[in-house]
């Protein structure tokens, strides 16, 4: 009875889990894996300019309008003391900033996420052909030869801009007419432009920034963009090579300095780029609330990002917790507690796994070594363990210091291992070091920390991290699994090697 | 390899912990039966009462406070056991052997003084020994002078004899010899070895020692094990197969020692006894289970239960028709 009433409960577990988790993904379109983080970036733009006498100042900032391949959402403006105005263009988005008094070095910032978007932005018009740029000798002769040699290196437009960009360099000699011996991207560029205008082919610059994990300084990059009649195509000057990278994000539609600053000296725009895990998260969370508001309500992505990012570590205790159970229950590996693995597990996420193991070795051997010392005082049970405490607490303390001294910056995270849990670990090690001998009690060492060690592998997984916080009724699936295993009467792998004597066949 | 090798255990009988803790003791082992044999003082009243011998008490400690009255406890006699009462494993049972004034000499050998004792007993008191670290008290009890057949296999502690009792029915027995590595404790955890015995005849096999390895000799004295006749042999197995009605746990183990004088003597009750029973007896338990399982059920006396035992081991844990 019991037993089918087991079965049942697992199976309904297993069920709604999975079930919840096939409508998430397949019918929301939750992304399954942690990829789409990778994908999120957040840009900061800084805005720089030195006003040397007290006067108004205007700041005008270009903002990227609908990039193609992203989808913008979250966008800050940090000014103190500034006006704010949004200027929605035709074909641009700016920030205008005005304050009546500045003075000094001011810096304004600009920040937004990023998300890839599988959804094509709205097709830009397609242009009027340009006309035939007008110029005087020995320009006019220089310009015609140049358009002549592309033309003899392509075969359509596209090959046709990917020639232009190629020779419009300065080592070829017509082209250092026009472009001197260092000319500026831009300079380049817009030389590519005049070619391609003269053969009546619709292009202009755009400027676009490139996205790169954990950039600080970062400039705007000049691209061509060529109408051939059908769509728009992206090329980069540099090269010729053809076609927008997915890091590129499109900043502004033409060539015009995206700052401009008006009373004051000195602007200059400076870009950071990286990407974030929340902000993946609210991705996720932006993308279906727009289509299912309902089921958004009761989710764990619509909690304050902080509380979000303590269950993104909350979730990961029963996945470690059911680590504990197959180590123990399915291995038989024997531990310090039941759950006290997981905790030292969390501590690792922070030092790294091999700090992680030196440092809490280190611990509770200088730990256990006062223990016995204490034990010669005989002191009382309650008042030992407050005294063991304190120790582990002032040598947490010393050895921040001593690496620290030493340089050893990672000493500093000892103070994130929970201490009163290292506390009882020194007391039971010590009990059953002298109970059952330092054997037994090394084994049981090593046992917690071999379960540690790969709770800390499961719980630092970012596709294990992501797939909880975005799926948390897993956890039912790995309830079911629980309940399943509490009912587990096999052997454990270690009993197979224990009673290794009676496998012979029973008498 | 694992699979074959699982195969075979599984063929032989052999208990696994998860079976024993899901299948027997979760199932036959009522929750509210376990004060009865997790507290010794309990265990100790209720044997009485059933008629079972047990180490005479002396008196016992609850609070710190009381340790004062330890010399008025003990009064003359030379030698006794401290035991917590709630502890397990053997952890924490001190037994004295001899004393000088405000000297204690351990059976161990080691000399204890007065500070050393209340620290002990402090320490037990508060519930270092105790499953859980509850509050413990302490029982001062006769110490066990062990009979002398045994004087060749074991290092000084006493021998003792765990006996695993199915459903009331002695089912495997073992010795436990203590040796110089668990300080004369008779506690496998600590280092000393078990013998294996048969129900039938109450015969000694050959021991298992640390690392399960299989010892014919004693290590600490060389003297053969296997082939000794455990004395009062029916009185030990109608004491265990008592043990049934003392605790009411389905799946038990009990121990018993044997006094040079007063005979087999109650030790404590296990409701969740160990495993090893089954690599001293080269033997796996499910399968004399099994044999067993046909005659649970019935009402029987102790008496007819060890008689029916000793039929089945005799059978060689045949299944047999219940009488």
């Amino acid at each position: 009875m019991s037993r089918r009433h087991l079965l049942a409960l697992v199976l309904s577990l297993t069920v709604v889990g999975a079930g919840l988790f096939w409508y998430k993904w397949q019918v929301l379109g939750f992304p399954v894996t942690a990829e789409r983080q990778t994908q999120t970036w957040t840009v900061e733009a800084r805005m720089s300019f030195n006003r040397a006498a007290t006067g108004p100042v205007k700041v005008t900032m270009r903002l990227p309008d609908s990039p193609p391949g992203f989808m913008i959402f979250d966008e800050q403006f940090i000014s103190r003391g500034y006006g704010l105005i949004l200027e929605d263009g035709q074909d641009s988005r700016s920030a205008i900033w005005a304050v009546r008094r500045a003075r000094g070095d001011q810096a304004l910032y600009y920040r937004a996420t990023l998300f890839h978007s599988r959804e094509t932005p709205a097709q830009r018009p397609t242009p009027p052909f340009p006309s035939r740029p007008v110029m005087e000798d020995p320009f006019a002769t220089a310009l015609e030869e140049l358009v002549t040699r592309v033309r003899q290196q392509s075969a359509d437009i596209a090959t046709f801009a990917a020639a232009a960009m190629r020779i419009v360099d300065v080592s070829d000699d017509t082209a250092r007419l026009f472009l001197g011996n260092r000319p500026s991207p831009l300079e380049r560029a817009q030389l590519v432009i005049q070619v391609l205008h003269s053969a009546r082919i619709p292009a202009h610059i755009i400027q676009a920034l490139r996205l790169v994990e954990d950039r600080r300084d970062g400039e705007l990059e000049y691209w061509i963009v060529v109408h051939n009649g059908d769509d728009w195509l992206y090329f980069d000057p540099r090269d010729g090579s053809r076609g927008l990278p997915a890091n590129l994000v499109v900043w502004s539609w033409d060539a015009a300095p995206v700052l401009e600053v008006e009373g004051a000296r000195g602007p200059s725009v400076t870009f950071a780029t990286r990407h974030t895990i929340e902000d993946a998260l609210r991705v996720a969370e932006l993308r279906t609330e727009r289509e299912h508001r309902r089921i958004m309500e009761f989710s764990l992505l619509d909690l304050p990002l902080s509380t979000q990012s303590m269950y993104a570590i909350l979730l990961l205790v029963p996945l470690g917790a059911f680590l504990v159970v197959l180590l123990r229950n399915v291995i038989g590996i024997s531990t310090f507690g039941t759950f006290m693995p997981v905790l030292v597990a969390m501590a690792f996420r922070e030092t790294r796994l091999l700090n992680g193991i030196v440092l809490f070795t280190l611990i509770v051997a200088l730990g256990l070594s006062i223990r016995f010392y204490l034990e010669r005082l005989r002191l009382l049970l309650v008042p030992r363990l407050a005294a063991v405490l304190t120790v582990v607490v002032l040598l947490m303390l010393l050895v921040s210091i001593v690496s620290h001294r030493l340089g050893i910056e990672i000493g500093l995270s000892i103070a994130l291992f929970p201490m009163v849990i290292m506390t009882m670990a020194i007391e039971r090690m010590s009990i059953v070091w002298e109970e059952r001998g330092p054997g037994e009690a090394m084994k049981e060492g090593v046992g917690t920390l071999l379960a540690a060690a790969v709770i800390y592998v499961l719980m630092i997984t970012p596709q294990v991290q992501h797939f909880v916080l975005v799926f948390p009724e897993t956890l039912l699936v790995v309830l079911a699994a629980m309940l399943l295993l509490g009912r587990y009467t096999g052997y454990r792998l270690t009993e197979l090697l224990r009673f290794r004597e009676l496998a012979g066949g029973g008498k | 390899m694992i699979w074959r090798r699982w195969r075979a255990l599984n063929a032989a009988g052999v208990m696994g912990i998860n079976r024993r803790n899901a299948d027997f003791i979760m199932a036959l082992n009522p929750r509210q039966q376990y004060p009865v044999v997790d507290n010794k003082l309990l265990t100790k009243k209720f044997a009485v009462q059933h008629g079972i011998p047990v180490p005479e008490l002396y008196g016992s400690i609850a609070t710190p406070h009381e340790i004062r009255g330890l010399p008025a406890i003990i009064a003359d006699r030379q030698d006794f056991v401290l035991k917590p009462a709630h502890g397990s494993q053997g952890d924490g049972i001190v037994v004295i052997v001899q004393r000088h004034k405000d000297r204690y000499r351990t059976s161990g050998g080691r000399l204890l003084d007065w500070d050393e004792l209340e620290h002990h007993l402090t320490n037990a008191l508060s519930g270092q020994f105790s499953l859980g670290g509850q509050p413990d008290e302490v029982m001062i009890e006769y110490r066990v002078r062990f009979a002398p057949v045994f004087d060749d296999i074991s290092f000084q502690g006493v021998p003792d004899l765990r006996i695993i009792v199915y459903r009331g029915y002695p089912l495997m027995c073992m010795m436990r010899l203590p040796t110089r590595q668990s300080d004369g404790k008779a506690n496998l955890h600590q280092g000393a070895v078990g013998a294996g015995i048969d129900i039938a005849t109450g015969m000694t096999l050959p021991a298992v020692g640390p690392g399960n390895s299989i010892v014919a000799e004693h290590p600490d004295t060389g003297a053969m094990i296997a082939g000794r006749v455990i004395p009062d042999w029916d009185q030990v197995l109608l004491m265990a197969a008592r043990g049934y009605e003392v605790s009411k746990l389905g799946y038990l183990g009990v121990d018993i020692v044997l006094d040079a004088d007063r005979g087999p003597l109650l030790l404590e009750l296990n409701a969740r006894p160990g495993l090893n029973v089954q690599i001293a007896n080269q033997d796996g338990l499910r399968r004399r289970i099994s044999a067993v399982d046909p005659l649970a059920g019935q009402d029987r006396s102790p008496e007819e239960r060890v008689a029916l035992a000793r039929e089945l081991a005799l059978a060689g844990y045949q299944p047999i028709r219940a009488a």
